[in-house]
């Protein structure tokens, strides 16, 4: 009897989680596979992929050093920018706010999610071309200021866009903290600025990882910002991959680029937990 | 707004939202999203009374959608509305900066493309991976052979069989700000040159592998074509080095060009017109070393949803009445002598749109080979990956 019930409840449990593992496999473990290998492949005389064993497309990399570079340098920095902004509205929101304001404001973090995030990068093409911020700054005295396609542009660019996905962990994080907390920590004579680096700052840790690795995973796939902002000069993993499908059509190199970026991405998760762990003291920080 | 209309709608507004984000994110087909909103329904009600209202003009069944692959600036949006006007079948446009982007999107499979617009060198790759059918001419009644330029023509018809009609020919010249630069420049020499000086950062070089390399190549006094790997290695060693001093490496260079962020660019002939017309102090060059000539052609896909509609608009392209009128929007030059009888004098006389003929001399029409050949892929995608 009892095992008959164990054996339900286990499948139960399976059917319940089949299609989950379907899914992933169909589109996720699949595709890896598929990428793992075309990335040993050749590619065909009029463009393509052509079946082989090869290593060559790995040994190509350092051709996109320069890429791989800005990738693993702006996502890691526009992050961090995106924290420091971040952390103040997530803040102001989670305590200062009015509460009978909150949700309100919370919900205008999320408006511009409404838009395209590709029409609102054409916006910040015009604001930051000659006619936009550049003009006004001529009208006070800074003339030629140069912003558009520059690596600044592209930081900006990415800032902007990736906000809302680091507020919003953080002003998670921050409205389940404790009050009392704060409270015996001034009752005990600790002055506001030492509170909030002994307490506030810590207890909030687990959605500043959150956010720092969710902002950068995605800004380690990021394509759109880097060609509109950058001009086609920013290079990132994300325009060196459609440029190897959609312009040199070397499927095996792109896969190759792909495979490293996954396996990149991966290392530099498993980094981000150590840190966070170290930082909370504990082992229950998730970050995805 | 009453109750039972939201009632009735197919579709909340949330829902609506919903779905058009999945849209947006590419997660759900056009035709997924018009049916559950019941636009597709609105739509085909709208397209169907034009179609009423206008004679039937065309027998066969031409459906309500349709798509064309093209190049930036390169139509008058009023043709495509006078053909929805006249056939009810909407026309959507796509715009490439490049005809690999064209062929890879066709090597992919599932483009929806019913016509779409190569250059004269890629015609044959395309025939040779079977990407494109043969014309069926019957349904090109208003194609006149006769008149066409048979210079650029040509490479529409391979052994007898014509895969694809000319729209128009062009060059691949210099545009710059004659406001701004002061030095002269008459050759892809002196851009590369001016590039690196008095138009620092002010240069815009096309985001495709054919003149961006072809011109580098020039410069150095090679041909446009070469996939030698020795004058490869320099032209990239060359584009390498101006790459810092570039505005951008982009293929839809107008905006930036007026806005006055860039002074000097690489432009076609169509561009350099459009951009001469609306700000005069943009002036157009030929490189006297060498460069490109051009002609693009309409094609329709193997893969083309809805042939009978390429065919209809392919058609009616071809239509003298029309092609003038795409011609003074675009300012590309004719094949055709019987639209340059119908374009009025300010036109023919342009210099930019039709050069005298000893300008042409130098230049080089694009060769097949320069499209898969894989070296100068690769020149390209590391020149941008610098």
């Amino acid at each position: 009897m009892a095992l008959a019930t164990n054996t339900k409840r286990r499948m139960v449990t399976a059917s319940l989680v089949a299609p989950a593992v379907a899914w992933l496999f169909i589109f996720l473990v699949l595709p890896f596979i598929a990428m793992l290998v075309f990335s040993v492949g050749e590619r065909a005389p009029e463009g393509g992929y052509q079946p082989a064993f090869t290593f060559a497309q790995f040994a190509n990399l350092p051709s996109r050093a320069a890429a791989f570079w800005n990738t693993l340098f702006l996502a890691p920095v526009g992050a961090f920018i995106c924290l420091i902004v971040a952390y103040p509205v997530a803040y102001y929101l989670a305590v200062k706010a009015n509460p009978r304001y909150r949700l309100l404001l919370v919900s205008l973090v999320i408006v511009p999610f409404w838009t395209s995030l590709l029409v609102r990068t054409y916006a910040w093409m015009y604001l930051l071309g000659s006619r936009g911020i550049p003009n006004l700054l001529s009208m006070v005295g800074f003339d030629d200021v140069r912003i558009l396609n520059t690596h600044g542009a592209v930081l900006l660019g990415i800032v902007y866009g990736y906000l809302p996905l680091m507020i919003m962990p953080i002003y998670v994080s921050l409205e389940k903290l404790d009050r009392r907390l704060l409270e015996a920590s001034a009752d005990l004579g600790a002055k506001p600025v030492s509170t909030f680096f002994s307490i506030t700052l810590p207890l909030s840790l687990p959605g500043v990882m959150t956010g720092l690795s969710l902002v950068t995973i995605l800004l380690l796939g990021e394509y759109l910002i880097p060609q509109l902002l950058g001009g086609g000069k920013v290079f990132f993993i994300g325009n060196a991959l459609v440029d190897l499908f959609l312009q040199s059509r070397n499927w095996p190199f792109g896969s190759a680029i792909a495979v490293t970026l996954v396996i990149s991405v991966v290392f530099v998760l498993l980094i981000a937990m150590r840190i966070a762990w170290k930082i909370a003291g504990t082992r229950q920080v998730d970050l995805v | 707004m009453p109750k039972h209309y939201r009632e009735n709608a197919p579709i909340t507004a949330a829902q609506f939202m919903d779905e058009l984000m999945r849209l947006k994110r590419g997660s759900v087909s056009r035709r997924h999203f018009l049916g559950v909103t019941g636009l597709g329904l609105a739509s085909a009600v709208l397209a169907g009374q034009t179609g009423l209202l206008s004679s039937p003009a065309f027998a066969e069944d031409l459906g309500k959608q349709m798509s064309i692959a093209t190049w930036p600036n390169y139509h008058d949006p009023a043709t495509f509305e006078a053909f929805t006007a006249k056939t009810g079948v909407a026309v959507e446009v796509n715009v490439f900066g490049s005809n690999e982007e064209m062929l890879a999107k066709l090597q992919a499979g599932g483009t929806g493309w019913d016509l779409f617009v190569p250059t004269n060198y890629t015609i044959s790759t395309y025939v040779k991976l079977g990407l494109i059918d043969p014309l069926d001419m019957s349904k090109l009644t208003n194609y006149s052979p006769a008149t066409e330029t048979a210079r650029f023509t040509a490479e529409g018809t391979i052994s007898g069989t014509t895969y694809a009609v000319p729209k128009n020919w062009g060059t691949t010249g210099i545009a710059l700000n004659s406001k701004k630069i002061k030095t002269p420049v008459a050759s892809w020499k002196d851009f590369f040159e001016v590039a690196q000086n008095e138009a620092d950062t002010r240069t815009i070089v096309h985001d495709y592998q054919l003149t961006t390399i072809g011109s580098a190549l020039v410069s150095l006094g090679y041909s446009f074509n070469s996939v030698k790997p020795d004058e490869l290695a320099k032209a990239e060693a060359l584009l390498v080095k101006v790459k810092p001093h570039l505005y951008a490496i982009n293929s839809d260079y107008q905006p930036a060009m007026r806005a006055g962020d860039a002074w000097m660019t690489m432009c076609w002939t169509n561009d350099g017109a459009q951009l001469n017309r609306d700000v005069p102090e943009i002036k157009f060059v030929l490189g006297k070393d060498g460069g490109e000539i051009w002609s693009d052609f309409y094609a329709i896909p193997k893969s083309a949803a809805n042939k009978p509609a390429g065919y209809a608009l392919l058609n009616y392209l071809m239509d003298p009445a029309n092609a003038v009128k795409e011609h003074i929007a675009n300012g590309a030059p004719t094949t055709d002598s019987r639209v340059l009888s119908l374009l009025p004098k300010e036109i023919t006389s342009n210099t930019i749109v039709y050069p005298p003929d000893g300008q042409l001399t130098p230049l080089e029409f694009g060769a097949a080979v320069t499209l898969t050949d894989p070296a100068r892929a690769e020149v390209m995608a590391r020149f941008k990956s610098a």
